[in-house]
C-alpha cells in the first residue's frame, strides 16, 4: 500500500479525532485482546494466587511460575497432541494444495466445456458446513475402518480446504497475463511445462496464501476431530484441551489456559510472518 | 548464409516438433489434461462431500444407530422431532443466536471498519492485531471465555464489583438467558475482526472524490454515510453477511466449548443437539434428521449470496466470466 487514500481526513481536528476515532479504537483493541491477556496471565500464575482475588490483584502476575506449563508438557500427552495436530494439518494442506492448483488451473486456463459450472459448484461446496456432514462422515469413517485414525482427518479436511484454496488460486491465475502462456505454447512448451515453469512461479504469493490459510483452518478444525477420534493419545490439540484437561468438576484453570495459549502459538507465529497474505486472501476470497 | 533470424526460426521449429511419446502428446490435449487435472479435487469432493451430503439425507429417513445399520422408516424421525420440545428450543435458540450475533457483529464490525478507514499511525499493525481473535482456534479462545464467565472467579464480575456497580457475582452461565447472552457475546467477539477487515477492504475501494463532491454540495457526514458509503458497500456487505450467517447458524464449537448445551439443554443449537443425539446418544438417524433440518435455511442463504454476487458483477459492468 504505497499511497494511502486519506480523503477528507485532514478536515477533522485533533481533539475531535481523539474522541471519535482514537478512544473507540482503543476500546475495540482492549476488548479484542483481553481474552488473550487473561489467558497469558492465568498461565503464569501459581494456584494460590490464581484463586485469591483479595490479596492479589487478578489483572497482574505477582510471582510468575512455569508450573502450569511444566505440568502440561510433562504430565499430559500435550507434546503428542501437538505432533498429531501438526502432522494432520501439514499433510491435509499439501493434499489440498496439490488438488486445488490443478483444479484451479484447469478451470481458469484450460477452459474446458462446463468449466464455469464446475467453478460455481466448488464455490457452493465451500458453503456446505461441517456440522451437517459429520454424522454421515462418521458412518463412512466406521465403514472404511478409519475410526480413531488420524487418516480419517487427513481425508476429510480437504473437503473444506479444497473449495477455499481453489477459489483463491483461480483469482491468482486470472491475474497472470494469458499472453505469457501463449508465447510458451508457440515456442512448443507442453501444458504441463507451462503450469510448472511459468504459471506456478508467478502464483507463488497465491500458493503461500492458500497454504497458510489451509494450515490455519486445519489447525482450528474441531467437530470432525471430536467425532472421529476417541483415543486420548491421538486427539488434536483443540479437542484434547477441552476433553482431557477437564477432570470431572475440577477445572485446573492454570493448565487449561496454558493449553489454550500453547495451542494458539503455532498459528499466531505463522500469522505474524504472513499477515499480508492472510488479509489479502481473506478479502480476496470475499471480493472475487 | 543463414542470418540470426533464420537460426531462431530453425530453433523454434526444432522445439515445436512433437518430440514426446504418445503419452506426452495425449497429455498436451487440453480436454484430456483438464479431466486429469480435475480428477484429484473432484474425487475428494465427490467422495467426502457430495456423497455424505446425500447419505445424511438418507440417514434422516432411517433409524440407524451406532454399530447397527438402520432401515427406512419414512418421516418418523421428523414426526418425533416435530413433537420434541427440545428440538424446537434448539431451533429458536439457533434463530435467536444467528439474529442477535449477526446484528452485533455487523454493527460493531462496520463501526470498527469506519474507524480503521481513517488516517492512522501504525495502521497496518493495528489491522493485524485486530485479526488475531479470528486466527486463533475458536475452541481455545472459547475456553478463555469459559474462564472469564466462571461463576466464582469471573474477572468481569470482579471488575464490576471493584467499581461498585454490582454487589454479587453474575451467574453468567447458570441461567438460560444469561448463558444465551454470554454465548452471543463470545460469538460477536470472534466475528468482529472478519467483518471489519472485509468491510474495510470494501471501504477502501470507494473513491474519495465522491465524498468531496457530496461535501461541496453540503451533505452532512450522516448523509455521506447513508447515501455514499452504505450503497457502495452493499454488494460486499451482502456477501460477507451470507458467509457470516451461514457459519453462525451452523455454529458448534463455541457452544460445545462453553456450555455444552447447558444449563439443562437450554442453550443447544441445532448443530450441538444433532451431535448430542448422534454421537454420545448413538441415534445417528435422529441426529442426521436434525442436521438435515438446517439445509432449507442454508439453501436460502446460498441463493441470497448468489444473487448478491450477480448483482455486484452487474454493478461493476463486468461480463459473466
Amino acid at each position: 500500500m504505497a499511497e494511502e487514500v486519506v480523503g477528507m481526513d485532514y478536515l477533522t481536528r485533533w481533539p475531535r479525532k481523539l474522541l471519535t476515532v482514537y478512544t473507540p479504537l482503543a476500546g475495540f483493541l482492549v476488548i479484542l485482546l483481553f481474552p488473550f491477556y487473561w489467558m497469558t496471565v492465568t498461565t503464569f500464575k501459581s494456584n494460590e494466587e490464581l484463586y485469591n482475588y483479595k490479596d492479589y490483584n487478578p489483572l497482574w502476575i505477582h510471582s510468575p511460575t512455569l508450573d502450569n506449563v511444566k505440568r502440561l508438557l510433562f504430565d499430559t500427552d500435550y507434546p503428542q497432541w501437538l505432533a498429531i495436530t501438526m502432522t494432520v494439518a501439514v499433510v491435509a494442506t499439501f493434499i489440498s494444495l496439490f488438488a486445488s492448483v490443478l483444479a484451479a488451473y484447469a478451470i481458469q486456463r484450460l477452459r474446458f466445456k462446463g468449466g464455469q459450472t464446475v467453478g460455481l459448484m466448488i464455490y457452493l461446496a465451500y458453503l456446505v458446513p461441517p456440522s451437517i456432514l459429520f454424522i454421515p462422515l462418521a458412518t463412512m469413517v466406521f465403514q472404511f475402518g478409519l475410526y480413531d485414525s488420524p487418516i480419517a482427518l487427513i481425508l476429510t479436511y480437504p473437503t473444506f480446504l479444497i473449495p477455499f484454496c481453489t477459489w483463491l488460486l483461480m483469482g491468482y491465475f486470472k491475474s497472470i497475463p494469458y499472453e505469457l502462456e501463449e508465447c510458451a505454447l508457440v515456442d512448443g512448451a507442453t501444458r504441463i511445462q507451462i503450469l510448472w515453469k511459468i504459471t506456478l512461479p508467478l502464483a507463488v504469493p497465491g500458493l503461500i496464501s492458500a497454504g497458510i490459510f489451509a494450515f490455519t483452518l486445519s489447525w482450528n478444525e474441531f467437530i470432525y476431530a471430536l467425532a472421529f477420534i476417541s483415543s486420548v493419545e491421538k486427539k488434536t490439540v483443540p479437542v484434547a484441551v477441552l476433553t482431557q484437561l477437564v477432570e470431572g468438576d475440577v477445572y485446573h484453570w492454570g493448565s487449561l489456559m496454558a493449553g489454550a495459549l500453547l495451542g494458539s502459538l503455532p498459528v499466531a507465529i505463522i500469522y505474524s510472518f504472513f499477515v499480508e497474505h492472510y488479509v489479502s486472501s481473506l478479502t480476496g476470497a470475499v471480493k472475487e | 548464409m543463414p542470418g540470426p533470424d533464420m537460426a531462431i526460426a530453425a530453433e523454434r521449429k526444432r522445439v515445436a516438433q512433437p518430440t514426446g511419446s504418445w503419452v506426452a502428446r495425449t497429455l498436451d490435449n487440453p480436454g484430456v489434461l483438464a479431466f486429469l487435472f480435475m480428477l484429484p479435487a473432484a474425487t475428494l469432493l465427490l467422495v467426502f462431500l457430495t456423497y455424505p451430503l446425500g447419505l445424511g439425507i438418507w440417514l434422516g429417513f432411517t433409524d440407524t444407530k451406532i454399530g447397527r445399520s438402520g432401515v427406512f422408516i419414512g418421516l418418523e424421525n421428523y414426526e418425533s422431532l416435530f413433537q420434541d420440545s427440545m428440538f424446537w428450543l434448539a431451533v429458536s435458540n439457533t434463530v435467536l443466536y444467528t439474529v442477535f450475533a449477526t446484528i452485533g457483529k455487523f454493527a460493531l464490525g462496520l463501526w470498527l471498519a469506519l474507524l480503521l478507514n481513517n488516517h492512522l499511525p501504525a495502521k497496518a499493525l493495528i489491522r493485524s492485531i485486530i485479526l488475531v481473535p479470528w486466527i486463533v482456534p475458536t475452541v481455545l479462545s472459547a475456553l478463555a471465555f469459559w474462564w472469564i464467565y466462571d461463576p466464582q472467579f469471573s474477572i468481569i464480575s470482579w471488575a464490576l464489583t471493584e467499581m461498585g456497580l454490582i454487589d454479587h457475582y453474575i451467574d453468567f452461565l447458570g441461567t438460560p438467558n444469561n448463558a444465551r447472552a454470554s454465548l452471543i457475546a463470545a460469538n460477536i467477539w470472534r466475528g468482529i475482526p472478519f467483518v471489519a477487515i472485509c468491510l474495510l477492504a470494501g471501504l477502501q475501494t470507494i473513491s474519495p472524490s465522491l465524498y468531496e463532491a457530496a461535501a461541496l454540495d453540503g451533505a452532512t457526514s450522516w448523509q455521506r454515510f447513508r447515501h455514499i458509503t452504505l450503497p457502495m458497500l452493499m454488494p460486499i456487505l451482502a456477501v460477507v453477511m451470507t458467509f457470516s450467517i451461514l457459519f453462525t447458524f451452523t455454529d458448534f464449537q463455541l457452544i460445545y466449548a462453553i456450555t455444552r448445551g447447558g444449563p439443562a439443554g437450554t442453550t443447544h443449537l441445532m448443530a450441538t443437539l444433532a451431535f448430542q443425539r448422534a454421537i454420545p446418544g448413538g441415534q445417528l438417524g435422529e441426529g442426521a434428521a436434525i442436521a438435515v433440518a438446517m439445509i432449507p435455511f442454508l439453501l436460502f442463504a446460498t441463493l441470497f449470496s448468489y444473487f448478491a454476487l450477480a448483482r455486484r458483477k452487474w454493478q461493476q459492468g463486468g461480463s459473466d466470466d
